[in-house]
């Protein structure tokens, strides 16, 4: 393994968490939406919404699946978009990346948090 | 024939350069290969190009012709003619010597980063291996045999161009044929060889290499086999770094 490079093992590793992650944004993201368009054809109010999600663990589980999906997906994607893009690698990649993810991990559960409470 | 003669734009230098015209005569079942010897031979002897069999085996003759890499020997002008102009340019993605003739230094040493040569444990007082074409893992491998490392899939492939160390479509197929040769030894070391960043896991699967190869094989289809398998080596702790 060459200084400052993940080892072969840890890129395919990587690989693999994107595409599963991947499959479990697909079914995610068609909940979601089919959850929003209901919402929005029905006229929920804010206050209905919360009355919902408030207390309710099956929209918690559901929701921190999705973000925990999105915060691994996305900055693996990322990193692959800079390298292609920038060609740029190493340590300084990967740690960036990583960050982003932690950041998409701690604003996804703040706000599910909020809408649990 | 409708057309009587050819405009012919052909690159000449090297990564700089300029095209330069020329007419040549329309023949009847005439190559791209025919008309880049044409120039060479009749209207200037400088042009250099590289040729070897003429028949589709050697994989030498490769060009970009209309801005598609192609065996120019097979290519018959009227598949690929726009109005009376034709256009050869050297293959994309690799370093320019002179004209039409590229460097293939970089997509050959890809093969044996890729561990592309055969790795037995028998020798030569040993029986024959016998192994079925039937077997699944014989049909996979000659599904990819008949490459003749001509060079047109490295060339069109995208990712070749956005990350210089992208071990390219044919060096992985060939990888691949090997992976799936039971006689060979060197499985755990090729597949961590092909894996990874530089490796069948940058493909996105755009499958220019597979459109465009002259042999008609997928290597689109062998470097997903090898994302698969070297996902199950790196699952199972077995895929080694080199």
């Amino acid at each position: 393994m060459s200084e400052g490079k993940l080892s072969v093992s840890s890129q395919v590793l990587l690989w693999t968490l994107q595409r599963a992650s991947a499959a479990v944004l697909a079914v995610c993201v068609v909940v979601h939406l089919i959850t929003m368009i209901y919402a929005v054809r029905n006229g929920l109010s804010a206050a209905e919404i919360l009355g919902r999600t408030r207390g309710n663990f099956v929209w918690f589980a559901f929701y921190a699946v999705f973000v925990l999906a999105v915060s691994v997906h996305a900055p693996i994607g990322l990193r692959s978009v800079l390298v292609e893009t920038f060609t740029w690698r190493g340590r300084g990649l990967d740690w960036t990346v990583f960050a982003i993810g932690i950041v998409l991990a701690f604003l996804g559960f703040r706000a599910l948090w909020a809408v649990f409470l | 024939m409708a057309v009587s003669t050819l405009r012919v734009s052909v690159w000449r230098g090297t990564e700089s350069g300029h095209l330069q015209t020329f007419e040549v005569p329309r023949l009847e079942s005439q190559t791209v290969l025919d008309v880049v010897t044409h120039i060479q031979r009749s209207l200037d002897p400088t042009l250099s190009y590289r040729f070897a069999c003429r028949v589709g085996m050697c994989g030498s003759c490769a060009m970009t012709v209309n801005g598609r890499a192609r065996w120019t020997c097979r290519t018959h002008v009227s598949e690929v003619m726009r109005g009376e102009a034709l256009e050869v340019r050297p293959l994309s993605n690799l370093p320019v010597i002179k004209d039409l003739v590229t460097d293939m230094t970089p997509f050959f040493d890809k093969w044996a980063q890729a561990r592309g040569s055969f790795q037995g444990a028998t020798t030569r007082r040993d029986d024959f291996a016998r192994v079925s074409p039937e077997t699944p893992e014989r049909r996979l491998a000659d599904a990819g045999i008949e490459c003749i490392g001509c060079g047109v899939c490295y060339s069109s492939c995208d990712v070749v161009a956005w990350n210089a160390d992208y071990l390219g479509p044919a060096a992985l197929n060939r990888a691949w044929t090997l992976v799936n040769d039971v006689r060979d030894t060197d499985r755990r070391s090729r597949l961590a060889a092909v894996a990874g960043d530089a490796g069948c896991h940058a493909c996105h699967t755009h499958m220019s290499c597979t459109e465009r190869c002259p042999k008609k094989l997928s290597p689109t289809a062998s470097i997903a086999g090898l994302k698969r398998a070297a996902m199950m080596a790196a699952l199972k702790g077995e895929l080694g770094d080199e």
